[in-house]
Order: C-alpha cells, then structure tokens, then sequence
C-alpha cells in the first residue's frame, strides 16, 4: 500500500523538524553546562532513531510487495448462475482462488440443521445465522484446520469430511469432531436474483 | 588448535599472501590436525557439502528451462523430462539429491548426539548446524512446491495455513505470504524466488560452520580433548580427505542407484496430476524427511497446540547444549544415555513412520505417544541423566585405548577429565 510509505515518509519529516527543535532547545542549555557527554548521548540515540525509522521507511516496500496486488484484489467478486441445481445437489465455484460449496439442501436438512442443539456444537451458531435462504447453504470450501477442499456427503456427521487431518462437519457446514477450530466460512454474498448469487 | 604460522616459500607467493592471505588459508586447511580415531560417522560432512554443491549446481541449471508460472510451471516440468538434453538426469539428481541431502544430514545430526558434538566448546557449531537445518527444510519445502502438482498445491496450502494458527495476525500473515487469498500465481514465483536464494544463504552459514568447527577442532569418538597434538592427530589431507572421498564414493553408489532405477519411489504419484485448486488428494503427505514434524503437528487435538508443538519440536534442538548437563561428552562412556539415545532414534523414526499415516485409532495414540517421549527426552532425561548416571572412566587420551599407554599422562589431568 504505498499510503504506508507516503504516512512512513512523514514521519521521517516530522521527526527532523522535531529533532531540529528539539536540538535548539538542547544546545542551549548545554551552552552553560559545557557537558559535551550529554550532547553527545542526545546526538547518539537521535541518530540511531532516525537511523530506524528511516530503514524502516525503506525495508516497507520490500515487505509490503509481496501483499495481494492490485490485479489479484480486483477479482474480488464472482457472479454465480444456480439455476441449474437441483434439491439435494451442490456446486463448487471459484472466489478469488478458493472453492465455494452452493448447496440446494433438501427439507430434511434444513429440519436437521435448524434442530441441531447449539451445546452439541464447538464453535456454536445457529443454521439460521448461516444462510440467507434456508435452501441455499453458501459456504468456503476451505476447512479452517490447514486449508484443504473439505469432500462433501461424508464423515461422521453425513456434512463433509476433510481428508487432511480428519475434521468432521455435518449439514450446516459446522465443525463437529477433529482439529479444525471453527466452522467453515461464510464468504460475504448477495442474490441478485432469484437465479444469480454473488459472492463477494 | 596452534599451529605453526605458515610462509610461502616463493617471492611472489609471500607478496600475494601478505595482501590476501588465501595461501595460509589453504595450508590450514590441507593441515588442519583431525584426531586419529575419527569414524565413518564423521565422513557425513564432506558428503554434506557434496549434496549442497550438487543441489545448486543442478538447480541453477534446471532454472535455466524452468518456468515459474501457474499455467506452464507443470507442463516445463515435463518439457524438462521429456525434450532438454539430460533433462530428465538433471531433475532426477537434484529431486533424489534432496532426500539425500536429508538422508546425510539426518546421519549427521545423530552423530553429534551419540557422540556429544554439541557440547562446550562446541555450541555454535550445533547452533549454525540446527539454522543450516531449518533453512534446508524451508528450501526443500519450497522447491517441492515448484513442479505445481497436486501434491505442490496442497502442500503449499497446508504449510503455509500453519501460520493462520498465530492469533489476531495469523490470517494477515498467510494473506501476506500467498501475495493473494489463496496459493495462486503470486506464491510461486515468490517460492521460486526464495527457493533460488536460500541455497546461498545456506552456503554461507556452512561456511560459518567450518568456521566454527575449526577454532575448537574436530571433537571424536572418545569425547576427550587432544593432548598432544602430535600423537593424538593426523593432517587432514591426506588421511581424512582419502576417507571421505572412499565414503562419498559409497553415498554415490546408493544416490546413482536410486537415480537411475528408481528414481520416482520418494516421490508421490499424486504430484504427476497438475494442481487442481478445487480438488484435495484424499491423502497428503509432506516429503518423508519432514514426516516426524509432521506426525507431531497431527497428534495435538489443537490448531495453535499442533502448530507449536511442531516449531517447539524444531526449536529444543538448538537449546540441547544447555539441556545436556552431563560433562561427558561421548555415549560411549555414558551406558545409560546410549539406550536413551538409540530410544530417541527408535522414535524419531517411529514418527516419520506414523506422520505417514492416517491420524486415527491407533496411529493417533502412537502418535501422541511418540510425541511426548520427543519431548520428554529432551526435556526430562537429558537434565536429569547429567546427575543421575554413573558413566565409565575415561581414557586419559585418545592414544590410550588403542596403543594401551597409560603412563603419558600426570594423574591431575586425569582427575580434570573425569
């Protein structure tokens, strides 16, 4: 972000008309302690600061070069037709790199998900917080242990299953059983229609 | 070790190493005194050096047809194999040269285990050696990730998901390191960046190494200082070269062996798939050098608990000179510490093993078993047993158990040894 630079640049500016000041006010007064060591204490650790700043100032565009670039942040959105998907049927799409389960879910499902007891649950939240529609289930397909593309329809909870390391989650998408500390992701999406979701 | 100053003989040469003193550098080197009772365990550094010039030299040359892009990085993998002269040579040698690479230094590091190499005077040597280490696994790690199949991808995913573990910044970090929001374009090329550069950091703290290595000299199958540098050492040129070069002949044998028949049995399948972001490999498993870590990484029921257990796991190795408190540098005089030491073996693989299998039932028991023992042995027995053992009386130089004299030495330094 090269805002960053421009507010570390300022810094550096403020910091040397602070120093000037400062050093006005400081030679003055050791005109009649005439104790060099002060001064030179004073010249030391305002050298050695602005030193620090400044390699800071320096060394950010080096750090700050290998965030997203403007190229992968403009493909933040992904238009998704769902007419096409039955009851009972999903579909993975991708959203800047990752996969998007969009689940048509069955009535029983819903039922079970919506009926699940939140104290059975290690990272409690109802269905009802995790859907816009109750049919239509949208979720990262990314588990939250290490990263992998959890497989749908199985494990113990009949949800999906991550083959890396073995967490469990059941119909809503909430984690169950394993190391996985929470439940997978809600990406922010809208319907645009009855047809179309978008997400992001 | 003192040795005596060195001066070229020729006008010309006196001249040059007066201004550069790479003539005395080298007569150091070609004299170097090593103690006489070096085993082929102490021929693994040579062969280290070997691996590492051969990793770079292959790897420079394997850069020159590679390409490091999401949509070609796979098929100039195969265009390596296939159409460049001794491509598929060059690839084979630098992807076995890895494992072999880990094989020697695995060998290395044990050594100076069984043989207390990391004790006073010898804490930076170990130090530099456990940083050389590190750098060798990210390098590795890195480098696996280039050929862009499936088991790159989701190796690279899982990796570096390690860091989300970290709380508040975690997620920042690993957005940080994909340079996106998943393990895209922007991670490989940074990868094959950092996978050209590392190598040379590597070399340096190598260099560091010897460095090290030489102020205090070899330490040796006894554990005892030398005495008297003239019974107790032999030049390193030409006895300890002719050794190792006999044992690197030996390492190439096995190393040519796997090259040339077979060259794919380290590798996983998985990986000739081209990577496929929607789609995890049912089963994925790191290289089998890093399986240990990654068997501790499984058996803590936590993300953050795992995540640091395993880096806790790496980062013990560097504090073992202080959690050593035996003055007894060999096992050899230490009869307890040896059973412990072959256990510690015995675990270390029996994680590799487990890190390779799917973490339930049993496996997962053993897992959590072998993890704690890893700690425990670091932790509890090595403090403890530099109180509690009884060790055998040593020799009182390294002459003495193989010529039998015993009367070269006053009993004061005797009793400064035991």
């Amino acid at each position: 972000m090269s805002s960053s630079y421009l507010i570390l640049t300022t810094i550096i500016i403020f910091l040397l008309i602070f120093l000037y000041i400062s050093w006005i006010f400081v030679s003055n007064e050791m005109e009649n302690k005439k104790e060099t060591g002060e001064r030179r204490d004073f010249l030391y650790t305002a050298s050695y600061a602005l030193g620090a700043v400044g390699l800071g100032a320096a060394v950010w565009p080096l750090v700050d070069q290998m965030n997203p670039d403007a190229s992968v942040k403009a493909l933040s959105t992904t238009e998704v037709d769902i007419s096409n998907i039955d009851v009972g049927k999903s579909i993975t799409v991708l959203w800047r790199g990752k996969p998007v389960f969009i689940r048509r879910r069955t009535q029983e499902e819903i039922i079970e998900s919506q009926n699940t007891k939140l104290t059975e649950l290690k990272d409690p939240q109802k269905d009802q917080d995790r859907v816009k529609k109750p049919e239509w289930l949208v979720m990262l397909g990314v588990c939250t242990h290490l990263g992998c593309v959890p497989l749908g329809g199985k494990g113990d909870y009949k949800g999906w299953f991550c083959p890396c390391h073995g967490s469990h989650y059941d119909k809503s998408g909430r984690i169950r059983k394993g190391p996985a500390p929470t439940n997978l992701p809600i990406p922010k999406y809208e319907f645009v229609d009855n047809n179309t979701i978008k997400i992001g | 070790m003192s040795e005596e100053k060195y001066f070229p003989k020729s006008k010309i040469g006196q001249w040059f190493d007066s201004r550069l003193p790479l003539l005395s550098l080298m007569h150091h080197l070609r004299d170097y005194p090593t103690p006489k009772n070096l085993n082929y365990w102490w021929t693994f550094g040579g062969i280290l050096t070997f691996c590492l010039i051969t990793q770079i030299v292959t790897g420079l040359v394997l850069a020159m047809h590679y390409v490091a892009h999401v949509d070609l990085a796979f098929e100039s993998i195969e265009h390596i194999m296939r159409n460049v002269n001794y491509g598929w040579l060059l690839r084979y040698v630098h992807a076995n040269g890895a494992s072999m690479f880990f094989l020697a230094v695995y060998i290395h590091i044990f050594r100076a285990l069984f043989y207390g190499s990391y004790k006073s005077p010898r804490e930076m040597i170990w130090i530099l050696g456990m940083m050389i280490y590190i750098l060798m696994m990210a390098t590795a790690f890195m480098g696996y990730v280039l050929p862009w199949g499936q088991m790159s991808f989701w190796g690279a995913t899982v990796i570096t998901n390690l860091f989300s573990a970290i709380p508040l910044v975690g997620e920042g970090i690993v957005t940080w390191l994909w340079g996106g929001f998943a393990v895209a374009n922007p991670t490989l090329t940074r990868f094959f960046s950092l996978h050209y550069f590392l190598p040379f950091l590597i070399f340096g703290l190598v260099v560091l190494h010897i460095w090290a290595l030489h102020i205090p000299g070899n330490n040796n199958p006894v554990g005892i200082d030398i005495k008297k540098p003239s019974k107790d050492t032999v030049p390193f040129s030409p006895y300890i070269v002719v050794k190792d070069l006999y044992a690197l002949i030996i390492f190439l044998i096995i190393f040519a062996g796997i090259v040339f028949f077979v060259p794919n049995i380290l590798g996983h399948t998985d990986n000739y798939i081209k990577a496929n972001p929607i789609v995890t490999p049912s089963h994925i498993v790191p290289e089998w050098y890093l399986l240990p870590f990654y068997a501790i990484l499984r058996a803590i029921p936590s993300k953050l608990g795992g995540v640091m257990a395993m880096f806790g796991s790496l980062f013990i190795l560097m504090i073992i000179p202080w959690l050593d408190t035996s003055k007894i540098r060999s096992a050899v005089f230490r009869p307890l510490y040896k059973i412990f030491f072959w256990v510690l073996v015995i675990d270390v693989l029996a994680l590799g093993y487990l890190g390779a299998k799917v973490p339930e039932g049993w496996y997962l028991f053993f897992g959590r078993l072998a993890t704690i023992y890893y700690f425990a042995h670091f932790l509890i027995i090595m403090p403890v047993l530099g109180y509690k053992e009884k060790t055998i009386p040593l020799p009182i130089s390294i002459s003495d158990p193989v010529l039998g004299e015993k009367t070269n030495l006053t009993t004061t330094n005797q009793k400064k040894t035991v």
